[in-house]
């Protein structure tokens, strides 16, 4: 199993990224620039201030060379996964529904928060069981999901919602308490929160690696997805 | 007088020179200094530069050390964590910019203190932040300052991928007028990654990298500038600094890979006074000359004059040398990174450091007058003939209950919960963190191999205020009882003076007596000084700040998993006071809290029975015998022990020791500890962890639900 | 030429920082002030303008949660 990590210039965790994901497979840094994506089986497009949040978070980042790339390998069915900023540059390529605005309370956070695993039956969740809670932190000021109402009912009507805040647990007022949302198709995936830096008992819960795990039960077996 | 010279006095004592070393500066060169030169010294001659008034009396700090691999000088100090890395470190003051524009205020604090670090090549890993304010509650421009100086922090620290892993907070009405914002950085380099900022190799060549020079920060010396600019165009020469934290990430990254890549003979940042301190330090430290040309160099803005160009504090800079034949590689890593990179000069033989434009030189100078020449002033202390500090108004008279009185120093700014200003701050970025706040006294962050490093940041102006030489030596040992709390033993210290005006004799007897606490028990203790800040001339017309020495200390500790906590952990532990701990209420938050003034020695410290106690605590942490370990601050032993409780949401019923009040202060000397009774046997065992609520025999009683509340309270409308 | 585009939250997206704003202007003294929204300005040198609304749509907004607005031709500032 190996995963490709993006570095964009501003990218902060792509290299927790890497470590966590090395704990599962192989794992390489992707440079932005290039438009070699090393024949990864998944690819993370990482959490951070790419281009320093320029204009919108990630509305720069889309246009790296590397991402016309991702798109095409989303297209193919390839695995991809968002975090946080990752999330933003997914939504902003229209690789994923929806939009992330500024928080409501205005302020960046940074907050171990509780989440609900809603759909189990993904490729990113497959480890899960659905209800199942996980403890993972956020740190963001841009992180409220948005998308008007009628898509939101059809994001959850077909299943395309995966994780949610618990209740009490909504950190920066995301309707409807959606913290990682998945295409259509499901091979591609984002989320606020950082699963990264939930992956050693050392310095925080253990809950993240599922999702990585998950990625590569996948590819190892994609019967099951 | 001659007539030049008198023209040129009124343009000296603008910049700040006194007649007097105005004088030592024409003595010295021989002649008279053109406008570029006279820039150039009036900054690198200004107390913030020279430390005129406080070189002197820092030479009684001690700064050997076994550890010790960079001390004062460098851009940063740096110490021996074993395994062949090294830890860098260096606490800074951006005190007057952030009572400016406190956002960009401590903002470009924590960029400067970043740059200091990377530019002696280690990588930065962890920021904290010390802050002081006037009273939030009475003070909207508090409330403001301390909101958008936390705002900033965030936005730097969280945008460059650096997590801020601690600080502190204090509230006094005698910080109203001078806000403090200290930043302190620790960063993490192999050893043979480290690099001097000491220019070498005439032929060498001197390269500029990162933003363009603009007119950020020049300010004062805005009296050099020629008519045409000078008229009332203010919005042209910014004295707030904007920083960048994209374009800082962009030069952090790269310069660390010039340095792996072996192409960079010396490297310096470019902070106060800009390119003329980055260049003089480096020629001085090299012991050889330099040239720029003004020319090469990128700007910002159009029709920049010599004397401006050379005084910029344009932020996100960085200034190298390199052999010639290292010119290429180097723009090639820089042009992978987008970070501009120019050849703005060269190392010359000799002595002197010229500003050449269009091939005539503007400036022409010594490089010793810049850096050595500037004289040293002797403080001449005296103790105040009377209080300096207006009393604090009472919020509680002495009728009190114990309860109500330890809910309100729980709820008082100064102890209540950070947690609306930490939550601002990522603390987990590079994956290192095992201590995040709140979980222990000190951040703990893991290094490759299993091993970890430890750090704190502690300060408390009112008790310096009270008794300036104990209360110096205690911010010593309060921070390396934080250290004890996690199990770390302390490597290194760095420090940043924050004080009024030494030309004040109260104040300079202020500065005296603190750093002599300060040398002492940096001494008792082994704790070499490997670098730090002054920040004088904090005073407004009613008087100077609360003397304030802030003290950081990096520590290390030989497994991380066994890292110390403060939280209570398992019903039927047994609870422990450990250390010489004989507090008083001089100096204390009780004290203020019932309208008293900051006065009264400190109690005295037994330094053979405090280190002894430090030593007890880090073994007990370390072995795993003791489950929890929390020194006693402010708020005295009933803060500590409803600390402990909340952080475990569990409750305990303890018996103090006789004649021990519960809210008297002594810092750094005693700790609370828990663990099974069977580890904590040879210790005084003063009670058990274990139910929920927290009780003093004869003292007090209250929910832990209740403690948390009031706690929670404090500051949360605040921020 | 010189452009601007202005750029704002589209009606109904929940907006906190006009909100504060909004909150913040009566604690002033000012009254009578309703419906405050915080959006986003760009000034460009457009050889082209034809090409705005492109850049509007691709780049400067994002049409999903915001509304664009093209003024062409402004008056060339004072400053430079």
């Amino acid at each position: 199993m190996k995963f490709g990590v993006i570095r964009f210039p501003g990218s902060c965790d792509e290299v927790d990224a890497l470590q966590a994901a090395a704990r599962v497979g192989e794992a390489v840094l992707l440079w932005h620039a290039d438009r070699d994506l090393q024949d990864v089986d998944a690819v993370i497009v990482p959490g951070g201030f790419s281009y320093g949040d320029y204009l919108r978070a990630g509305a720069i980042a889309r246009f790296a060379p590397v991402m016309d790339e991702v798109a095409e390998f989303a297209r193919e069915g390839g695995l991809v996964l968002g975090i946080c900023n990752g999330f933003q540059v997914l939504c902003e390529a229209h690789l994923l529904p929806g939009a992330l605005l500024p928080n409501d309370s205005l302020k960046f956070v940074f907050r171990q928060v509780v989440l609900e695993v809603v759909n189990a039956d993904t490729a990113f969740t497959g480890a899960c069981q659905e209800g199942e809670r996980l403890s993972i932190p956020v740190k963001h000021t841009t992180g409220r999901f948005y998308a008007p109402d009628d898509e939101l009912d059809r994001l959850e009507a077909s299943g395309q919602v995966v994780l949610r805040y618990a209740p009490g647990h909504n950190p920066n007022g995301s309707r409807r308490d959606i913290a990682g949302v998945r295409n259509k198709r499901g091979n591609v995936f984002g989320l606020m929160p950082h699963p990264e830096h939930a992956v050693d008992l050392l310095t925080g819960s253990t809950d993240g690696l599922k999702i990585f795990e998950s990625m590569r039960a996948y590819v190892g077996d994609p019967v099951l997805g | 007088m001659s007539a030049t010279r008198s023209s040129a006095s009124a343009k000296y004592r603008e910049l700040g020179l006194t007649d007097h070393e105005y004088e030592l500066i024409v003595d010295h060169l021989g002649r008279e200094p053109n406008d570029v030169e006279l820039a150039m010294l009036s900054l690198m001659w200004s107390e913030h530069c020279a430390y005129k008034h406080s070189k002197r009396l820092l030479r009684r700090l001690p700064t050997e050390g076994p550890h010790v691999l960079m001390g004062p000088g460098e851009n940063a100090g740096a110490v021996d964590v074993g395994d062949g890395l090294a830890i860098a470190f260096k606490v800074e003051s951006h005190n007057h910019p952030s009572a400016v524009e406190p956002f960009q205020g401590a903002a470009t604090g924590v960029g400067g203190i970043l740059r200091d670090v990377f530019a002696i090549g280690a990588r930065p890993i962890a920021v904290l932040d010390s802050l002081r304010f006037g009273e939030p509650e009475a003070s909207e421009r508090s409330r403001y300052l301390l909101s958008q100086a936390v705002a900033g922090i965030g936005h730097y620290g969280n945008s460059i991928g650096v997590p801020t892993v601690g600080g502190e907070i204090y509230f006094e009405q005698s910080y109203e007028q001078n806000c403090l914002v200290n930043a302190m950085c620790l960063g993490l380099a192999p050893r043979a990654r480290l690099i001097r900022a000491a220019a070498a190799g005439p032929g060498n060549v001197v390269v500029l990298l990162g933003a363009l020079t603009g007119r950020d920060g020049i300010g004062g010396a805005s009296v050099l500038a020629s008519a045409e600019l000078g008229e009332g165009d203010e919005a042209k020469r910014p004295s707030v600094q904007i920083g960048d934290p994209f374009s800082e990430k962009k030069l952090l990254e790269c310069c660390l890979e010039l340095l792996d890549r072996g192409l960079l003979t010396s490297l310096q940042d470019l902070g106060a006074a800009g390119l003329t301190s980055a260049v003089s330090e480096m020629a001085s430290k090299g012991e050889v000359g330099i040239d720029i040309d003004l020319c090469r160099i990128p700007l910002r803005e159009p029709g920049m004059e010599p004397f401006e160009i050379m005084v910029s504090e344009s932020q996100e800079r960085m200034l190298c040398v390199v052999a010639p034949e290292c010119v290429g590689a180097l723009l090639d890593v820089c042009e992978r990174w987008e970070v501009l990179a120019t050849p703005i000069g060269s190392v010359t033989t000799g002595d002197r450091l010229r500003v050449l434009q269009r091939g005539a030189a503007v400036a022409d100078l010594p490089v010793k007058i810049l850096v050595d020449d500037c004289p040293l002033y002797d403080l001449e202390p005296e103790p105040p003939e009377q209080p300096l500090y207006r009393p604090p108004t009472a919020v509680l008279n002495g009728t009190e209950s114990a309860e109500r009185v330890l809910l309100t120093l729980l709820r008082s700014a100064n102890i209540a919960s950070r947690r609306p200003v930490f939550e601002q701050y990522d603390p987990v970025v590079q994956s290192r963190t095992v201590r995040r706040p709140d979980e222990a006294d000190a951040a703990v962050l893991a290094l490759p191999g299993g091993a970890a490093i430890a750090v704190s940041i502690d300060g408390n102006g009112r008790r310096v205020a009270c008794d300036p030489r104990r209360g110096a030596a205690e911010a010593v040992y309060e921070c390396a009882a934080n250290l004890a709390c996690v199990g770390a033993e302390p490597l290194g210290l760095t420090n940043c003076l924050n004080f009024g005006n030494p030309e004040k004799p109260h104040v300079a007897w202020q500065l005296t007596e603190a750093v002599t606490g300060l040398a002492e028990a940096c001494e008792q203790l082994g704790v070499p000084v490997v670098g730090g800040n002054v920040s004088l001339y904090n005073e407004a017309p009613t008087g100077p700040i609360f003397p304030t020495p802030v003290v950081g200390i990096v520590g290390r500790l030989p497994d991380a998993a066994r890292a110390g906590r403060l939280a209570f952990g398992q019903e039927g532990d047994a609870i422990a006071l450990v250390g010489p701990f004989d507090p008083s209420s001089a100096g204390s938050e009780l004290a203020k809290l019932q309208g008293r003034a900051a006065a009264g020695k400190l109690p005295p410290i037994d330094p053979d029975a405090v280190a002894q106690a430090h030593r007890d605590v880090r073994d007990g942490v370390r072995s795993g015998a003791l489950r929890s370990a929390h020194d006693i601050a402010e708020g005295g032993i009933a803060v500590a022990l409803a600390e402990c409780c909340i952080a475990g949401s569990i409750g305990a019923t303890v018996t103090l020791p006789d004649g021990i009040d519960p809210f008297a202060e002594a810092l750094g000397q005693g700790f609370i500890v828990s663990g099974p009774a069977e580890a904590l046997a040879e210790m005084t065992v003063i009670g058990r962890v274990g139910g929920s609520a927290l009780t003093i025999e004869d003292q007090l009683a209250l929910a832990v639900s209740e403690l948390r509340d009031a706690r929670e309270l404090g500051l949360s409308k605040l921020v | 030429m010189r452009a601007r585009v202005l750029v704002r939250p589209k009606q109904g997206i929940l907006d906190p920082q006009g909100q504060a704003v909004q909150r913040a202007l009566p604690a002033l003294g000012f009254t009578g002030v309703d419906n405050v929204h915080i959006g986003r300005m760009i000034e460009l040198d457009v050889e082209d303008p034809s090409q705005l609304p492109e850049m509007c749509e691709r780049l400067l907004a994002n049409p999903l949660i915001e509304d664009y607005e093209i003024v062409e031709s402004i008056a060339e500032p004072a400053h430079s």
